[in-house]
């Protein structure tokens, strides 16, 4: 068997039993699954190659790129050739816009997908989400600047392209990726001018109860030597409490704050992180129902057990579901896909019984020692609420930190009143860069929990999407009656 | 700004507001702009103030360009192609612009 691959909206089947939302390492592994189990599942992917952001670019890395990757970006080889031996159909290049229930009485989904410039409204049985995370936003000012990015964009651009910052290359934030990519910058020949972490050592003793567990990790051998390393070869300095990214047109260099002192450094290269949260966009814009994750500061899709949101026939996988990481990711990936061929009477339940049982064990596995992570490496309130007022908290419109608290002083309650004031959120990222951080303002300024406060709405569709391609949608009768009143076809 | 390690290599060429830049095959427009030392892709909506590339995976929306006619494109999702016409945009579209006279 083969992957089938397809690349024009109009190859696109109206029908679907599985549609998989993602093909980073949660999707690929429901696609395997799915298609072991009989199905050809249909998986979307906005990327041009399978892989998500974790393996980005594997499909054409080279040897040197997989020795500065390591043996975790290397793990998902493996991965992508099982998919690409599998019996599903693979869509890359294409952005799922839209998802929903497909009719009034809940049975079966509905999701808007462009492709080559035109969409399609695709029906599914069951979808399975797999839109993995994004990076946290880091607002601080100057954040805008050209030559300031996300540590996560410096290891894409370094899998996909073996592209390595140069110049005075700054580190800042916290959390293992931020460490990670520092080790890989230099193992690439980079030159890492410092490492600005703002993990605040009054975390140790509340990630200390959370140590046993972390014992048992893989990740902390590895990580306790990539530190010594790190630690023993660039500039850096623990404990940042304040940050600013200097320049004019383009980011010069940072001014940083250690105790009581403010520190500078030329920069030419920017690489801000503070951690990853699940990319809601989707889920939201679909109705699930989110929940608030205290440990991990974010929101979360309200899942069972079995990965099921709150919609009918909708489960979600990966780190879209709960941050874990990749190999937690395929876990959930496969046993979204299990319950899926339960759901579709594709396995015998004695099967499936046994199967989830050992998928189980092997998640609760992985997710040993990761409330040490996530207690430890919180970030800092100051760099969650932006204590600067002159930050930008929404680069799209251009919002500031002062102007946001300033209406909250007023008496906005919640984020979707905020846009009414501001609008915060209503640019193209739609929320993708501010929504978190604006949740985590109003919780500063009124002591409500964010719980309480929650996201901004996400709707549909989740990217900008032109016009035309709208209007191009082939006309079902429902909606040539909605337009002219009639169910015949216009000449 | 941004360099090579030696394993990846410029082997075709597009334009970016007219100029040649070379690419390497597999990369996105927005990591071959960068590596060619260009920063600022175009100029704010609401500001002016100039942008470039922040999350290179389609979240941020800060790596617009208009490519092959085409306004807006998220150029860290764009795989560039050899002969790509890339141009850089300046704060907002006008209305006017691609109206029939």
């Amino acid at each position: 068997m083969t992957v089938h691959t397809i690349d024009r909206a109009d190859a696109l089947a109206p029908n679907h039993e599985l549609v998989i939302i993602g093909s980073g390492p949660a999707g690929l592994a429901a696609a395997v699954e799915a298609a072991a189990g009989g199905l050809a599942p249909l998986v979307l992917d906005e990327q041009a190659h399978p892989g998500g952001q974790m393996y980005h670019g594997i499909t054409h890395c080279g040897p040197e790129r997989l020795r500065i990757l390591g043996p975790d970006y290397r793990r998902g080889l493996d991965l992508v050739r099982a998919f690409q031996a599998s019996g599903a159909i693979h869509a890359p290049r294409a952005l799922v816009w839209g998802l929903g229930p497909a009719s009034q009485d809940g049975s079966g989904l509905q999701l808007g997908v462009s492709l080559g410039g035109r969409s399609r409204l695709l029906k599914a049985n069951r979808v399975i989400l797999a839109t993995g995370a994004q990076e946290r936003p880091m607002p601080v000012p100057g954040w805008t600047l050209p030559g300031v990015l996300t540590a996560g964009a410096g290891q894409i651009a370094l899998k996909t392209s073996g592209l390595v910052p140069s110049g005075e290359v700054v580190l800042a934030g916290t959390g293992p990726l931020l460490y990670l990519l520092a080790h890989q910058l230099l193992l690439a020949g980079a030159r890492v001018a410092a490492v600005l972490d703002t993990c605040d050592p009054a975390r140790i003793p509340r990630a200390l109860p959370h140590l046993p567990g972390f014992l048992g990790s893989p990740y902390l051998f590895r990580g306790l030597r990539l530190m010594a390393r790190l630690r023993g070869s660039v500039r850096f300095h623990g404990h940042v409490t304040a940050l600013e990214i200097l320049g004019e047109d383009r980011v010069q260099g940072v001014r940083f704050r250690l105790g009581s002192r403010w520190r500078e450094q030329p920069a030419d290269v920017v690489l801000l992180h503070q951690g990853v949260v699940p990319n809601l966009n989707l889920a939201g814009s679909a109705g699930c129902a989110l929940c608030w994750n205290e440990s991990q500061r974010c929101f979360q899709p309200r899942l069972a057990a079995t990965g099921e949101s709150s919609l009918a026939g909708l489960a979600v996988a990966g780190d879209g579901a709960a941050v874990a990481g990749a190999a937690a990711a395929e876990v959930s990936g496969r046993m979204a896909a299990l319950e899926a061929l339960a759901a579709l009477g594709r396995l015998p339940a004695a099967a499936v019984a046994g199967r989830r049982r050992t998928l189980a064990r092997d998640l609760a596995r992985l997710h040993r020692g990761r409330r040490f992570l996530d207690t430890l490496y919180l970030p800092p309130a100051a760099f969650r609420a932006p204590a600067d007022d002159r930050t930008l908290v929404c680069r799209c419109e251009e919002i500031t930190a002062g102007q946001v608290r300033a209406a909250i002083a007023l008496g906005v309650p919640g984020p979707n009143q905020l846009k009414a004031f501001l609008r915060p959120g209503m640019g193209p990222c739609q929320g993708r860069l501010c929504a978190l951080t604006l949740t985590e303002m109003i919780a500063a300024q009124t002591g409500a929990s964010p719980a309480e406060i929650g996201l901004c709405r996400f709707r549909a569709p989740v990217k900008p999407l032109a016009l035309g391609e709208l209007a191009g949608l082939p006309a079902t009768p429902e909606a040539l009656l909605a337009v002219t009143g009639s169910t015949l076809p216009i000449d | 700004m941004f360099r090579r390690i030696p394993e990846t290599r410029g082997t075709l060429t597009f334009t970016f507001d007219g100029q040649p830049v070379q690419a390497a095959p597999g990369d996105s427009v927005a990591a071959a702009l960068l590596q060619a030392g260009i920063r600022t892709f175009r100029t704010s909506v609401a500001s002016g103030a100039p942008r470039g590339p922040h999350c290179l995976m389609g979240a941020c929306f800060d790596c617009l360009l208009t490519i092959d006619g085409v306004a807006n494109r998220q150029s860290c999702l764009v795989e560039v192609a050899e002969g790509m016409d890339v141009r850089s945009q300046h704060g907002a579209r006008p209305v006017t612009e691609g109206v029939l006279p």
